[in-house]
């Protein structure tokens, strides 16, 4: 649907999630943003404010299509009619970028609108990697897997998380999607080295970077507990660690995601500067090499 | 990672998925086991975090969702209501921006608003407008194509209702009531009302329609002849205003064409 001087790809360069608040802010002056991320569920009525917007913007800036709900960890099989809505949704729109969650959120007719873990094993993996053939057949596209955030241990997994994400993406030919903030929320709350992980990550597969805010909190013991509330700056840490792999893996488009108390147009905006300016090294080394 | 931590537990260890909804859904079940902390000991705050965030977005999406509904009771009481709501309904698809379908019948029984008895039909009302918000698109007939048909061809006409268009019945005067919380409108009063919803460009309107107006509309959108239409509005209600129920179908962009008769 965009017009064919469009590279149908996303930048390497900082996107924000979409937010119907900062559209006339976002149309007017996009500063650092070169690209905007939409929520798949948000967009899935048949007309009216939501798609009229989102028809506009896709003239103007390349789009990612995330997926909240299809619930690719479930025990369950895919449900055959979201299927139908994400792919009735991505042929309108051609999306620069499909990408999805490693978990699941619907089960026994209940969509629990939460991304909800599941462990990691031989089961797990024939599953999931057949969930994602399914949909990226069914879409005729390739799809990201995006890594979870932790709260919780599974007692039965086998697989180390990079290890079973690097096997779906090889099983499956999909690319993975790096969230820098769920990588230090994991491993604050599961205690190991968030740097190890991302060394340990097959980092050649990642497409698309994304960092958010997280709220601190406990556990029973009194133990640091992070939650992955998408409601804050990007904390100080990340950042740190977003350097670390942007080291490894150099630049790739970058997203802020900011759902919660949404701020104003500005602060996001300048969020995604930052992001900018992180991956600007390997940019320019990237140009002159 | 996971080959860092030893675990001493003993039996199966397989967490299903059931068994994590029916824990996730019901703060009385235990924490399934399987489950722990990176010390392998049992992880119930940790679990609480996703009953938390399913609890917290499920009651957020609802209070979003029911503007008025929020108002009438106070934001407080409305997000215990929805807490006890999204147990038993919890959203059957992942399109939130229709979650909450079943708030009617569930205020039919719900024990703390018993004595509110228009607040069912204040959450008909609602959903209707957020339904009529995400409908397809549709352009309002030109008004003129319709005063040029003379009376047997208008009776014999079939009228294309916007995707937008449905029709409630209402034993309370729900729109009244949303006007005085939504619009500053004058303190609520009556009864039963027939209330058309619909959408002007792309901002959802409900209009009292007179007596009869319903029964009229629905045939319409059910694709029944003006005549046919006419014919029950007036069975329903001998002095059925039929003028004004069309200008308030016009104003509203109700209608969005017309079959030419045979």
């Amino acid at each position: 649907m965009r017009d064919v001087q469009h590279d149908n790809s996303l930048p390497i360069g900082a996107g924000v999630g979409y937010k119907p608040q900062h559209f006339a802010a976002l149309t007017d002056d996009p500063g650092s943003v070169s690209w905007l991320e939409i929520h798949a569920e948000n967009f899935m009525g048949d007309g009216g404010r939501p798609l009229a917007q989102l028809r506009h913007l896709a003239e103007r800036f390349p789009i990612s299509v995330h997926g909240v709900g299809l619930s690719i960890g479930g025990e369950e099989r895919l449900d055959p009619e979201h299927l139908a809505r994400l792919k009735k949704l991505t042929d309108w729109l051609n999306p620069a970028m499909f990408s999805e969650h490693l978990a699941w959120s619907t089960h026994d007719g209940a969509f629990l609108n939460d991304l909800l873990p599941l462990p990691y094993t031989a089961e797990t993996l024939s599953r999931v990697t057949a969930h994602i053939d399914q949909l990226q057949d069914h879409l005729g596209r390739k799809m990201l897997l995006e890594n979870p955030s932790s709260y919780l241990a599974f007692v039965g997994s086998t697989w180390s998380e990079p290890d079973f994400l690097r096997e779906i993406a090889r099983r499956t030919g999909c690319g993975l999607l790096l969230d820098v903030n769920n990588v230090f929320v994991s491993a604050t709350n599961l205690e190991f080295d968030p740097r190890a992980y991302i060394d340990a990550y097959p980092l050649d597969l990642v497409e698309e970077f994304h960092l958010a805010g997280h709220d601190e909190d406990a556990d029973e013991l009194g133990r640091k507990l992070l939650i992955d509330s998408h409601g804050r700056p990007v904390d100080e840490p990340v950042w740190t660690l977003f350097d670390h792999v942007i080291a490894r893996a150099g630049a790739r488009p970058a997203l802020v995601e900011w759902d919660n108390d949404v701020p104003e147009w500005d602060v996001l905006e300048a969020e995604a500067a930052r992001a900018t300016q992180h991956m600007k090294p390997a940019l320019a080394a990237a140009v002159s090499a | 990672m996971n080959d860092s931590v030893t675990f001493s537990s003993t039996g199966d260890v397989t967490v299903t998925q059931t068994a994590f909804r029916k824990a996730l859904l019901d703060p009385q079940q235990d924490v399934p086991e399987g489950l722990t902390n990176p010390d392998g000991q049992h992880a119930d705050k940790r679990f609480s975090v996703y009953r938390n965030n399913v609890a917290h977005g499920l009651s957020e999406a609802m209070l979003t969702g029911f503007p008025v509904l929020a108002k009438l009771v106070g934001d407080e009481f409305f997000r215990e209501m929805a807490k006890v709501y999204l147990r038993i309904h919890p959203p059957a698809s992942p399109l939130m921006m229709h979650y909450g379908a079943a708030l009617p019948g569930f205020l039919e029984s719900f024990p703390g608003t018993l004595h509110l008895k228009y607040l069912p039909d204040v959450a008909r009302l609602e959903l209707a407008l957020r339904r009529a918000y995400h409908a397809a698109d549709a352009l309002p007939i030109d008004p003129t194509l319709l005063t040029r048909l003379d009376q047997p061809a208008l009776m014999r006409a079939r009228l294309h209702m916007s995707p937008a268009c449905e029709v409630l019945i209402t034993k309370w005067p729900a729109k009244a009531i949303w006007d005085y919380n939504m619009k500053d409108g004058p303190q609520p009063t009556g009864g039963a009302e027939n209330i058309l919803i619909s959408r002007v460009g792309f901002d959802p309107v409900a209009e009292r329609l007179p007596q009869g107006g319903a029964p009229f509309v629905r045939s319409l959108i059910k694709g029944r002849s003006f005549g046919t239409a006419l014919g029950l509005a007036t069975a329903d209600t001998p002095d059925f205003d039929l003028t004004e129920t069309l200008s308030v179908l016009i104003a509203t962009h109700a209608i969005t064409g017309a079959d030419k008769p045979d």
